[in-house]
């Protein structure tokens, strides 16, 4: 959902260079408001987070506590974390009123070759028995 | 139809703003530039004007509340003076940042301290370096005529940079001449409707206004603001010729008076030029070879008319209403020198005057061309030389 | 199969108005506060224009080329977000009554954090709050000059160790001066005043909903837990913000018609240890130097507790 491939970066020419003082927008206007999606922030986390659909009660705690919008809802509802977006911060996990917790951190070394699947798996296997 | 009416140069500031009827307004009073926001709160009480008149609690927030206004798309000014200037420094370099086209009238006084409230252009010449279209009127008339058009020079899609209409305090503010005031809605016609490109009200299309830049776009910004000051000249000369057609009088970016053809040139802005003028007019009566060349646009620096205009001087001696605080020069001398340099090698000397309202006669001005006809020949001349200093 | 929708799954159906992206440390406040305040007003079918003064949340929200916003914003100074936002607002006035704008769901809505509101904008902010422009002023407090790296402001509680209220061997104490009572100062503009914090989201927004809907000012003073600054572990953000309610050091009240009300009542008042032993800036007070200055911060928080409720009580 955030992919840059589908974006000419912010500033850049169709080339990906920076644009010279001719093209800039007058007055440092940004015209695409918004457009820091585009940005990722996910590289700042040396943690992250991984969400258990099953024992998650879609009460939204942590969506209303994330300060990244990365927690993904749709339709209103808790559909997961957005990796490109999420700091690694854990006041997701914080808020999780469940027992076990539907949201636990793992290292980002360990999560980063793994599927969604696999994370899920090394994440809560152990609590889940 | 005009009509000729006697009023002051704070009156004539106050109808212009009238038949501009701007959407918003956001001024505090200063000496001497107060009685405009308070002829605007009358003619809106008077149902004369239907201006939104913010009445802000400083200086400082009446160009922050121009910028947030500007911003949300609509005409917008302010007025002021002096330390009010200085209180909006920080602002008027943000709202130039932002190329918001707000016309600020000021009425030039000194900076304190010690504390004084008259004609001095300390105010003007400290912003110069804001990014604003700064316009130096001679008079009432000037004063009035150069509002309207600063609306229309700044709306140009090419220049979309606040201008400031200068009148020196007291000399133009509070001093009743004729002059004429055009019809409403001849003025209304000439500086017709503005259309902002993007506007915070706009919430179709959200904009983001204001955000910061760091080193690698600082820099392109800043050249790409520039642009907009710079195209002001043109736009100028193209928006005063229009004004000339419609109501018969324009101005140029710079006067020429008697000066293409002049041995000494006299070179000075705002309300010194008529002193100066009748200066120039005794010493011709007297056969030296005087002339006036009047600044109208100081910022930008209209250089090349001014190259072209000095080609056949032999001495020159620029006016500033405001002491070098150290330069070599005052501001505008030390441009005149910058522009004619590597153009010939005559004396380009710097003439204070006025500071703090201290008076200007015609005899000081004779006695300055006479001194600049002696340097002509030859005689050694100091480069700064004060007008009606005590020693 | 459609799950029911709770009023959180309902207030999440809403388009996010602060992107993410933005250049905020891990665990901020601010983004979190701003959500809150954002989504509420879309909930409630505003369309919010929004006014940044300078700090953390502005530059880390619009850095050329880039923008968080999905709606209108300014940024102008740092001193100036109120003054901005008035002439945004007059603007909106005068188009509307010129017939050249329609739009009655266009709300104002400024953000400044204590710097830009206690202190160095605070002549702005009183003279839009007395000209009576119809906005919702909102600050994050974080207690110091974050943006700078936390120096202390006139918001910076006693006690407190910041870069310029420096704790050593000849200070054991860091800040000399309470806090400025901020909420008073608005609530004798005579408008909506409030107090809240992101722990009590429920408090936040029912202040939120409330202030939107003032016909003039309002102003929401919210607590906003600064990582950095304070020196904690991000994912307490929330959680610090609740110990600060919990323990009475930010008291959940409002003032409105110049009668207050204290919106949450601990059962049980925890003592501020609980809330300071988490933050590095208070580790000072944990030292045998800092005790005076430790049971001085219990008695300036009673003090100021048993005050709201003792007003409260008489009716005022």
């Amino acid at each position: 959902m955030n992919n840059k491939k589908n974006f000419i970066t912010p500033g850049c020419d169709k080339d990906g260079n920076l644009l010279g003082w001719r093209s800039v927008e007058i007055g440092a206007m940004v015209i695409d408001a918004g457009n820091s999606r585009m940005y990722e922030t996910g590289s700042w986390r040396s943690e992250q987070p991984v969400w258990n659909a099953d024992t998650c009660i879609d009460c939204m705690m942590c969506w209303l506590g994330c300060p990244d919008t990365a927690i993904i809802a749709k339709d209103g509802h808790m559909a997961g974390i957005d990796y490109f977006k999420c700091k690694g911060c854990e006041i997701c996990v914080e808020q999780c009123p469940t027992k076990p917790n539907s949201l636990v951190m793992i290292l980002e070394e360990k999560a980063k070759d793994l599927s969604l699947e696999e994370k899920t798996e090394l994440a809560f296997s152990k609590e889940q028995k | 139809m005009s009509k000729r009416v006697a009023l002051s140069g704070n009156e004539a500031a106050a109808h212009a703003i009238r038949q501009i009827n701007p959407d918003v307004i956001a001024a505090f009073p200063i000496t001497p530039s107060t009685p405009i926001p308070m002829a605007v709160s009358q003619f809106i009480a008077d149902g004369k004007m239907t201006t939104e008149f913010v009445t802000v609690e400083s200086e400082h927030s009446a160009i922050s509340a121009c910028v947030g206004a500007s911003a949300a798309g609509g005409r917008v000014m302010t007025a002021t003076s002096a330390n009010g200037l200085a209180l909006m420094f920080e602002i008027l370099y943000i709202a130039s940042g932002m190329r918001r086209p707000i016309v600020a009238p000021v009425v030039a006084r000194a900076l304190s301290g010690p504390l004084n409230i008259h004609g001095d252009f300390s105010d003007v010449y400290g912003v110069r370096e804001s990014g604003w279209v700064e316009l130096f009127c001679q008079d009432s008339q000037e004063f009035y005529d150069t509002i309207i058009q600063s609306v229309k020079l700044a709306e140009n899609e090419s220049v979309l940079t606040p201008v400031m209409p200068i009148a020196d305090g007291f000399d133009i503010s509070h001093t009743v001449e004729n002059w004429y005031m055009e019809d409403d809605e001849a003025v209304q016609k000439f500086i017709g409707e503005y259309h902002s490109k993007y506007s915070l009200l706009d919430t179709e299309h959200p904009v983001t206004f204001g955000a910061w830049a760091p080193p690698d776009w600082y820099y392109e910004h800043r050249r790409s603001q520039l642009e907009g000051l710079l195209n002001a000249c043109d736009a100028f000369k193209a928006v005063d010729k229009e004004f000339g057609e419609k109501f018969g009088r324009s101005y140029g970016v710079i006067e020429k008076y008697h000066s293409d053809d002049a041995d000494i040139v006299v070179i000075g802005m705002g309300a010194v030029s008529g002193t100066i003028k009748d200066a120039v007019d005794e010493m011709r009566a007297n056969g030296i070879s005087a002339g006036f060349l009047r600044v109208k646009l100081f910022r930008p620096f209209p250089y090349k008319d001014i190259i072209e205009a000095l080609k056949g001087a032999k001495a020159i001696g620029v006016f500033d209403r405001c002491i070098t605080a150290g330069a070599q020069t005052a501001a505008l001398c030390t441009d005149i020198r910058s522009a004619m340099y590597g153009k010939s090698n005559i004396p380009i000397v710097n003439y204070t005057y006025g500071l703090g309202g201290r008076d200007t006669t015609v005899s000081h001005v004779k006695t300055v061309i006479e001194q600049l006809k002696e340097a002509a020949e030859g005689k050694k001349i100091d480069l700064i030389n004060y007008i009606n200093l005590r020693a | 199969m459609a799950k029911k929708l709770s009023f959180l799954n309902k207030l999440a159906l809403n388009k996010e108005l602060l992107e993410g992206g933005h250049r905020l440390c891990p665990g901020c406040g601010h983004s979190i506060i701003v959500r809150m305040v954002l989504n509420t007003a879309m909930q409630e079918g505003y369309q919010p224009v929004m006014a940044n003064s300078t700090g953390c949340l502005e530059v880390c929200t619009g850095l050329y080329p880039y923008s968080s916003w999905n709606i209108p914003w300014i940024h102008n100074a740092f001193e100036n977000v109120a003054a901005t936002l008035s002439g945004a607002e007059s603007m909106y006035k005068s188009l509307s009554r010129r017939g050249k704008l329609n739009n009655d769901k266009i709300v104002f809505i400024a953000f400044g954090s204590d710097g830009g509101t206690y202190d160095i904008g605070l002549q702005a902010l009183s003279g839009a709050a007395e000209r009576g422009h119809r906005f919702l002023y909102v600050c994050d407090d974080n207690e110091a000059y974050q943006n700078t790296g936390n120096q202390r402001s006139s918001a910076t509680p006693y006690g407190t160790r910041t870069t310029t209220s420096a704790v050593g061997t000849a200070d054991p104490i860091g800040k000399k001066q309470k806090r400025k009572d901020i909420m008073e100062i608005m609530a004798a503009h005579e408008i909506y005043t409030a107090q809240a914090s992101p722990s009590y989201w429920m408090d936040l927004i029912k202040k939120v909903k409330k202030g939107l809907k003032q016909n003039g000012p309002a102003y929401l003073n919210v607590i906003q837990p600064c990582t950095t600054g304070w020196g904690y572990d991000p994912k307490d953000t929330i959680n610090l913000a609740k110990l600060a309610v919990d323990t009475c050091i930010w008291p959940l009240y409002e003032i409105e018609n110049r009668r207050s009300k204290v919106n949450y009542k601990p059962k049980n008042k925890l003592p501020v240890e609980e809330y300071l032993k988490k933050q590095k800036r208070y580790a000072h007070l944990f030292t045998p130097k800092g005790k005076e200055a430790l049971e001085k911060i219990q008695q300036l928080t009673d003090e100021h507790w048993n005050f709201l409720l003792e007003r409260e009580q008489a009716g005022f």
